[in-house]
């Protein structure tokens, strides 16, 4: 069982990348990675905001929409979910360590409309149902959870990564029409190219 | 009258080519990459967003006057959500091979900033007609770039076009254009290209979306700088940071 949860998370952060492989969450990619720092705390708000996101959507969707048969109603639910979560966020933090806010405050606003954050609560949902459960104890939720915490750290890796490369080529001399955004995707190309590697790793390493 | 009309006009055309939303705005870049393996998808995906693009301008322009400044944002939320459901629901029941293709990208529509930021730049601001003109053109610029990449990625990738072979005696399709690489490689020759016939600094300067809050994350300055600004001024902006 643990082996599975490792795997799972593996699998969340090498091959199934959600920025590289999944194309979720491409605008802070290219927005925010400028800077190692800003990067860093972008991503640790959105790791923190998909796993509080996911603890809450996954008991809502199995537990209210699905026994009342409004299970169509999860897009509206689920982002108002992410927007109540994050403005509840934003005002404990700010209440209650100040000094984190400062560091990721500034990032939280941003988050809602991140869709990597749906998506990942979205996904999370299909892949894992509730059907399992162990010792009064459900696996799939466990499972659930474990899936959006790779995710969050696959998130955290290709933006720190990836502002390791952007900072690179400021310096780099390169046609007036390739400048800005067009070369910042081709070097994503070239990043995503390497993550492909890892396809089969999971599989190999694990036999799941 | 005839002034009006040019305006009118002017509210539908800006979208396809001046003002595109994806290439100039760098707007909804995620179901841009996502969905452009093959060209029918990228159709569906852009006639969806346009469905709701439309709806969600015409509602928020209508109800501009009764949403309170302060929860603009949540309500905004709801309306385009409330849509993307509707849209779910319809491609569900009338195209259910279309659903499988999009997988979550479906109902992530809500969460394209294009969606938002006509919301918030727009809608906001103009009467209902104008509105569902500007969403129109958007929404038709979303859709022949997706398109554009839909065909470029399809043709490389799988040497077809709408399923229709193309390539199959000349060449050898290169798989890798199927693959998150080649949509990362496309998008930016697109830009690259777009970038080269427009003109830097030919953008309107009032496009910029810094003073967008909410969808900030997706508008962000650096895509907006790059394009609607010249390289002295995207110089500037990058010290100021």
């Amino acid at each position: 069982m643990i082996k599975q949860f490792f795997a799972i998370f593996l699998t969340a952060i090498l091959t199934e990348n959600y920025i590289l492989e999944k194309f979720l969450g491409i605008c802070p990619f290219l927005g925010v990675s400028k800077k190692r720092d800003s990067a860093l705390g972008m991503s640790i708000a959105v790791t923190v905001v998909m796993v509080l996101s996911t603890a809450v959507t996954w008991p809502i969707y199995y537990g209210i929409l699905v026994p009342h048969n409004i299970a169509y109603l999860e897009t509206i639910v689920f982002i108002l979910v992410i927007a109540v979560l994050v403005q509840f966020l934003e005002t404990v933090l700010k209440k209650y360590i100040p000094a984190l806010y400062k560091s990721l405050g500034v990032y939280l606003p941003l988050i809602t409309t991140n869709c990597a954050v749906l998506g990942v609560t979205m996904l999370v949902i299909d892949r894992h149902n509730s059907t399992p459960i162990y010792f009064g104890f459900n696996y799939g939720y466990a499972q659930a959870l474990v899936n959006t915490f790779g995710a969050g750290i696959g998130f955290l890796v290709a933006m720190v990564i990836f502002s390791g490369i952007r900072e690179r080529l400021e310096f780099n001399d390169i046609p007036k029409f390739m400048q800005g955004l067009p070369i910042t995707l081709v070097a994503a190309s070239l990043t995503s190219v390497s993550f492909l590697g890892f396809s089969g790793l999971v599989n190999g390493m694990f036999g799941v | 009258m005839e002034k009006k009309k040019n305006g009118l006009l002017h509210e539908f055309t800006k979208g396809i080519i001046k003002e595109n939303p994806v290439l100039g705005l760098v707007l909804g870049c995620c179901s841009t990459l996502a969905i452009t393996t093959a060209a029918s998808n990228a159709i569906g995906m852009g006639l969806a967003t346009t469905f709701v693009l439309v709806c969600s301008n015409a509602v928020i322009s209508l109800l501009r006057k009764v949403i309170p400044d302060k929860v603009r944002i949540p309500c905004y939320i709801v309306v385009i959500a409330g849509f993307v459901t509707v849209v779910q629901m319809l491609v569900e029941a009338y195209s259910p091979g279309l659903k499988e293709s999009l997988g979550v990208y479906l109902p992530l529509i809500v969460v394209n900033c294009i969606i938002f930021g006509r919301a918030e730049m727009f809608a906001s601001k103009n009467k209902v007609l104008p509105s569902i003109l500007d969403g129109l053109g958007m929404g038709l610029g979303f859709t022949l770039t997706l398109l554009c990449m839909g065909i470029i990625r399809e043709l490389l990738g799988s040497g077809t076009v709408f399923g229709l072979p193309v390539l199959s005696g000349f060449m050898s399709p290169i798989v890798i254009f199927l693959l998150p690489p080649g949509g990362f490689f496309v998008f930016g020759m697109l830009v690259a290209i777009a970038n080269k016939l427009t003109g830097k600094g030919k953008q309107p300067e009032e496009i910029g979306c810094a003073g967008l809050k909410g969808c900030a994350s997706c508008a962000l300055s650096s895509g907006c700088s790059i394009t609607g600004a010249d390289a002295s001024k995207e110089k500037g902006a990058a010290e100021d940071k």
